[in-house]
């Protein structure tokens, strides 16, 4: 019999294992690799193996030691790779800029020159203590949360202390604040529109209902980027919407309806309307139809009935789009790309130019992460606050 | 206009081109526990619901107390209804929803919890307050529902099959329960239900439906023993119909041609005519095995059904078949048999063919 049952979950594991691969595949593995490339920094610690051992003797406070200076003269000697030699430049300009003239020079100097070498002969700088924590803080670890503070609008100072960085040097703190207002506003939109409209189409029946449902699917249908240039063309000075309303006589000049947030919270709202509109209707129409005679019966009013018993009855339906529309808000790009201006970009787009402008892959796996891990605590008080009401007797 | 407690003048409801209610005049008195029985499709849910505020008649009116209540909406009738599926909230406990009609209507906060508690205890359901609807079972929940409907001491009680989805153990229970409830608070019940046996044990009165109309109002022993239709005789309970024309009218005494030609003495009402075509209704459990005064015949048996408490027979006699409902006292008859049976003509139920 256990044969059995062994050959059943076999054969259920090789049904499900297409799917499980391919998440694997394409889904985990980009994920953990974007995710280690925000905190590893490996360049320096394989680089400089000599000095990174002779490093755990400093104290990083006094000066160097000259055997410590001896293992970097060492180290410098070995890098045939120019390549390499590049990465190590770049990873340590980046911490504190001077390093992209000093190294090489000391390199030059360290290949021609027996020993010993005099680094501070050579260049005063290597007098200036800075330059020495910045070798020990990168050659020290193959971790670093250098990205992940970035990300925050953080850094390490000179004592290695987290402190902030100077205001206008880093905007990301501010436009994750950002996507997150925006895609509390697109949900909030979106829960205004969509409650009543899924409570009129859960309460019509037959071809009307098709009608209601078929118009909340059918921009599901359409390509993304296709509904968001249509409400470029919509939204524009001279757009339909425009022109209406100074046809009607309603305005005198052109409402700026693009390259404002205005625009973009409109085209996301419609854009995510359906994932409101469908969690909100299955729920209301799992409700039994005799609820809402049964509250008139007892005496409530239709007003009083609606509050009581129907709204209450939906929340679990608009608890869940909201999560969804909120959730799926977090990460939008195309559309305030589009129709947003400069001060309307999501953190998405952020990372966008991490990943293809800028080609620092640590930067934009560092903001994806920050960017999950509010995702996912949003959705564990979700998953909190929702196991609570199952729970109340 | 109307002495009445309830009273539907000439109502009719129609949906698009199907009439559902057709001239229904019916009066309710306050305090008698009616039933509104009838097939599926007979019109008695529809009526219910024109008395509690749900639809509006076609034409005619509703009377409640004197005063015209088919323009009011549902909740300012002050009927408390039971329905079919309980219709409880599932998002309260149950004493959140018997509490619902007295929140309806502000009552303070001291009350309410007394005569929740108080309700609650009359469906015997006081510890299961904090429980949600879904954590009961099906009676417990028409409890909740029944005291829900009772709490804020309607004129009225609507009840719509609300025993439908129970089990019969359950269901006979409730029955009780429910009648027990009617005389001990004096409520005015109108239950409405396809169940003739539910109809006959609760019913101060019932109320036979077909087709949209009424065909007959009664108490349970009337509408039984003095269908005044084939359709009420066919719909509540057995009977054996008879058909024959009347031959002669002696006194008390009416003779009647059968169409197999044999005859069989009536007792004669004043409706009775020669030459007039009637329909007999004689109840199985009114037919006797064994010769007797009148209206005796031979036949065969040819089927025996046990029933436990009774046998009931089939037999063939004359091109005419009869069941008989007969107690297990005497030695049972067999299949094949030929047997005399026979019934009194005060047994024998007149009705127009």
């Amino acid at each position: 019999m256990n044969r059995g049952r062994f050959r059943t979950q076999v054969t259920s594991l090789a049904l499900v294992a297409p799917l499980l691969l391919f998440l694997i595949v394409f889904f985990a593995l980009p994920l953990f690799t974007m995710m280690k490339s925000a905190v590893s920094d490996p360049i320096a610690a394989n680089v400089l193996p000599a000095t990174a051992s002779a490093l755990s003797g400093w104290d990083r406070e006094s000066p160097p030691s000259a055997a410590l200076q001896a293992a970097f003269v060492t180290d410098l000697k070995q890098i045939e790779d120019d390549q390499l030699f590049g990465d190590l430049v770049r990873r340590l300009n980046s911490a504190k800029s001077g390093f992209r003239t000093l190294m090489p020079k000391t390199r030059t100097a360290a290949k021609e020159a027996g020993e010993p070498l005099d680094l501070v002969a050579l260049d005063k700088r290597w007098a200036d203590n800075g330059y020495w924590q910045v070798i020990g803080v990168a050659a020290s670890s193959t971790i670093t949360d250098r990205n992940l503070l970035a990300a925050l609008d953080l850094g390490r100072d000179a004592s290695g202390e987290v402190a902030a960085l100077p205001t206008g040097a880093s905007a990301n703190r501010a436009i994750l604040l950002r996507t997150f207002s925006m895609a509390l506003a697109v949900t909030v939109a979106c829960v205004l529109i969509g409650l009543p409209f899924a409570m009129i189409a859960a309460s019509v029946e037959g071809w009307k209902r098709q009608l209601l449902l078929g118009a909340v699917l059918l921009p599901l249908w359409t390509s993304l980027l296709v509904r968001t240039a249509a409400w470029f063309i919509l939204l524009q000075d001279n757009g339909l919407i425009n022109s209406t309303l100074m046809f009607l006589g309603l305005t005198t000049e052109p409402l700026a309806l693009i390259f404002n947030r205005v625009g973009v919270i409109i085209a996301m709202t419609h854009v995510l309307l359906p994932f409101m509109v469908l969690p909100v209707f299955s729920v209301l129409a799992g409700i039994p139809k005799n609820l809402m005679p049964a509250a008139a019966s007892l005496g409530a009013h239709p007003v009083q009935a609606f509050l009581t018993v129907l709204l209450p009855l939906s929340l679990r339906g608009v608890i869940s789009g909201s999560l969804l529309v909120f959730m799926s808000a977090l990460g939008y790009y195309i559309t305030p790309a589009l129709i947003g201006g400069a001060k309307d970009q999501m953190i998405s787009s952020v990372i966008a130019y991490y990943a293809t402008g800028a080609a620092n892959w640590g930067m934009a796996g560092a903001l994806g992460l920050v960017l999950l891990t509010a995702t996912l605590l949003l959705y564990v008080v979700y998953l909190r606050l929702s196991a609570e009401r199952e729970l109340r007797p | 206009m109307a002495d009445s407690f309830i009273r539907f003048k000439d109502v009719s409801k129609s949906f698009g081109a199907l009439t559902v209610v057709e001239g229904l005049n019916l009066d309710i008195e306050q305090g008698e526990f009616i039933s509104l029985l009838g097939p599926s499709g007979s019109g008695k849910t529809t009526i219910l619901m024109m008395l509690a505020g749900f639809e509006s008649p076609t034409t005619g009116a509703v009377w409640a107390r004197g005063k015209r209540i088919d323009l009011l909406p549902p909740h300012k009738r002050n009927m408390g209804v039971v329905f079919q599926n309980y219709a409880l909230f599932p998002h309260m406990t149950v004493s959140e929803n018997v509490a619902f009609p007295l929140r309806m209507r502000r009552l303070g906060r001291a009350e309410t919890a007394d005569r929740v508690t108080r309700a609650l205890d009359m469906v015997q359901l006081g510890s299961f307050a904090d429980r949600r609807p879904s954590q009961l079972s099906g009676g417990q929940q028409q409890r909740v529902a029944l005291a829900r409907a009772l709490i804020f001491e309607p004129e009225v009680v609507l009840m719509d099959e609300p025993l439908g989805a129970l089990d019969k153990q359950l269901r006979e229970q409730m029955q009780l329960d429910i009648r027990a409830l009617h005389r001990r608070l004096g409520l005015t019940v109108v239950f409405v239900t396809h169940d003739q046996t539910e109809a006959l044990t609760m019913s101060d009165r019932i109320a036979v439906f077909n087709h949209g109309k009424v065909e007959q109002t009664g108490s349970p022993a009337e509408i039984y023993d003095h269908p005044s239709t084939r359709f009420v005789a066919e719909f509540i309970g057995e009977t054996n119909l008879v058909r024959g024309s009347v031959e002669t009218v002696e006194g008390t005494t009416g003779r009647i041609r059968l169409e197999n030609g044999g005859t069989l003495s009536v007792e004669a009402s004043g409706r009775l005519h020669a030459g007039k075509d009637v329909c007999l209704s004689i109840r199985p459990e009114r037919v006797t095995l064994g010769t007797g005064p009148d209206n005796s015949f031979s036949a065969r048996i040819s089927d025996v059904v046990y029933h436990g408490d009774h046998l009931r027979l089939l037999v063939q006699g004359n091109e005419q078949s009869f069941i008989i409902k007969t107690d297990r006292s005497r030695r049972p008859p067999s299949v094949g048999d030929n047997i005399m049976i026979s019934f009194l003509p005060t047994d024998c139920w007149v009705i127009d063919a």
